[in-house]
């Protein structure tokens, strides 16, 4: 296994999940695992490939500026948690 | 030891789409909350978002106005970030390969013409809108995924002064353009600032310090007047600044702190896997050009020099086209366009407005403005009488010359016929006569205004006071 350094706390708290430290030791290596199976591709020689920032060769794709139906409200808010007046509730914001 | 600010702005412009940027949502301000929403702009699993071509192309046409160059290739990122009005918990963006990068705006700024280099403008979504109550929060996504274009500016501006007036001039290119109607009060445009402080002829920047979420270019002025004092203190005291985001408070009218360098955000960048790289063909990028329109300063520099016309002149033809389109119109023919737009800017206008007749509606032929300005030149009629032509050609619009003849309003340069009125004027007004005999000069002036009434202003008013002086002193 390659050798990574990840910081799993770090790494939790961006994606705003609670880990015990149980589950911090048990994801970290899991993490560590799929790291070193990303350490393996440098093995290769890509100096002869061109980046990408796609898998798929296709370009270009887009379409005509024309509005569409958008959802009714009482569809757009059915799985807000909390609802008044039309507006999804989320607790009170404060920066 | 004298200071210098140092700032740069990130300018948040939405886009004149008629759709939304990756769905066919209405981008509209004001419907009810939550209405103008689907499965995509709502980040719903599952859903795929496709470009609009033109929020694509309005990016590209900002590039060209910007004087920017356009890449050949160009894709979108993630930007990865909690927030409640970003549904998606994520914001496409352009992170490393944008649309446009290293253009200019020139503008008149201190009575000469100042560069703010642009480092890029690139293509994002707007956010959702937050409304905030006693013991919660509302969001209404109406908003989220509306295009967004970002425009970065070098950090050349040195005052808060330049940066309005940069902003202003920013705003007339993109609302010429037809890029972005720039509604303020519909939050259209918003902005970020960066400043920073350094001892004048440092070459080092000091720390920078960013001002987020400005909504007005009144608020963007006062708080760097309040910034650059404030950061200049702290340093004159021998503190250190540190980089850090403050929040601009318009009642209070200072800055505060929102979060340190440490609390920084890590927005983990990586590309869109939803959306395909974007690679302008050249036919695509000359549509685009196409729709390159002259920019306020260049036409008011065109106005000012092919026109002949001052500057406050040009400068109203500047911000209201249509009336320009006009005047450029009707003076194609013109020996005097001075004074045709004199005619076009003062009588023109309020007798659109006192009618409250549209521009298109106007009755007055093209070549009848020119036609009018070469009558009082030549000499034909007054510029008293003008006014009453003038009148005449908008109710009917029929042609001067034919107004004049028909009305008989041609002034009178006949030499005998003024000599007549003007015998006539002093053998009624004899106290008059012998107060200009006596050396009162002001006499003449009544005198002549005498002869004008007479003449239902129809007298050349130059031969008049000939002719009356020569009668007087003789």
């Amino acid at each position: 296994m390659a050798d990574t350094e990840l910081d799993v706390k770090y790494v939790a708290h961006l994606a705003r999940i609670a880990l015990s430290p149980a589950e911090e030791a048990k994801l970290g290596a899991q993490l560590g695992n799929i790291l070193g199976y990303i350490e393996k591709l440098r093995e290769l020689d890509v100096s002869q490939v061109e980046p990408t920032a796609h898998a798929i060769p296709l370009i270009n794709v887009m379409r005509p500026d024309e509005i569409r139906p958008s959802l009714p409200v009482e569809d757009a808010l059915r799985n807000a948690p909390a609802q008044a007046n039309g507006l999804f509730l989320v607790p009170k914001i404060v920066e | 030891m004298e200071y210098e600010a140092v700032i740069g702005l990130e300018t948040h412009v939405q886009l004149k789409t008629k759709s939304k940027m990756w769905c066919g949502c209405a981008n509209e301000f004001g419907a009810p909350p939550n209405t103008n929403v689907c499965p995509v702009c709502l980040g719903l699993p599952g859903v795929l978002p496709v470009a609009n071509e033109e929020g694509l192309r309005l990016t590209v046409l900002t590039g060209y106005l910007l004087n920017c160059s356009i890449p050949s290739f160009a894709k979108f990122d993630r930007k990865n970030y909690f927030y409640p009005d970003a549904p998606k918990n994520y914001q496409i963006t352009q992170y490393d390969k944008p649309s446009t990068a290293h253009g200019f705006v020139d503008f008149e700024f201190a009575g000469g013409m100042s560069r703010v280099r642009i480092t890029r403008a690139h293509l994002e979504e707007d956010v959702g809108k937050n409304f905030h109550f006693a013991r919660n929060s509302g969001v209404d996504f109406n908003r989220a995924g509306v295009p967004l274009l970002e425009i970065v500016s070098e950090p050349d501006l040195t005052s808060s002064d330049m940066a309005y007036t940069y902003l202003n001039a920013l705003k007339d290119i993109l609302i010429y353009g037809g890029i972005s109607d720039c509604d303020m009060e519909k939050g259209m445009v918003r902005c970020d600032v960066n400043v920073s402080v350094r001892p004048v002829g440092q070459k080092e920047l000091g720390a920078k310090i960013e001002i987020k979420n400005m909504n007005s270019f009144s608020g963007v002025r006062r708080a760097l007047d309040y910034e650059i004092p404030r950061q200049i203190a702290v340093v004159k005291a021998g503190g250190k600044l540190s980089q850090e985001t403050r929040r601009w408070d318009d009642v209070g009218g200072i800055t505060e702190l929102m979060r340190s360098k440490e609390q920084a955000h890590d927005y983990r960048y990586f590309p869109e896997p939803d959306l395909m790289p974007f690679e302008p063909t050249a036919a695509w990028l000359e549509e685009v050009s196409r729709r390159v329109v002259e920019l306020p300063l260049a036409r008011k520099q065109r106005f000012m020099t092919a026109y002949g016309l001052p500057a406050p002149d040009a400068e109203t033809f500047v911000n209201d086209v249509p009336l320009a389109d006009y005047f450029e119109q009707v003076t194609a023919t013109a020996k005097n366009p001075k004074a045709v737009a004199n005619w076009v800017i003062n009588n023109l206008r309020a007798k659109l407005t006192e009618t409250g007749t549209p521009l298109a509606e106007v009755k007055i032929k093209p070549a009848d403005l020119p036609d009018l300005v070469a009558l009082v030149d030549g000499g034909k009629i007054s510029s008293k009488i003008a006014q009453d032509v003038f009148a005449e050609m908008f109710a009917t619009g029929e042609a001067p010359a034919a107004i004049v003849e028909k009305k008989g309003l041609a002034q009178v340069s006949d030499t005998g016929a003024i000599e007549k009125l003007c015998d006539e004027v002093i053998a009624a007004n004899p106290k008059s006569a012998e107060d200009f005999r006596a050396g009162k000069g002001a006499a003449l002036n009544f005198l002549k205004g005498q002869v004008m009434k007479l003449s239902k202003g129809k007298a050349n008013p130059g031969l008049v006071g000939e002719i009356l002086e020569r009668k007087l002193q003789s």
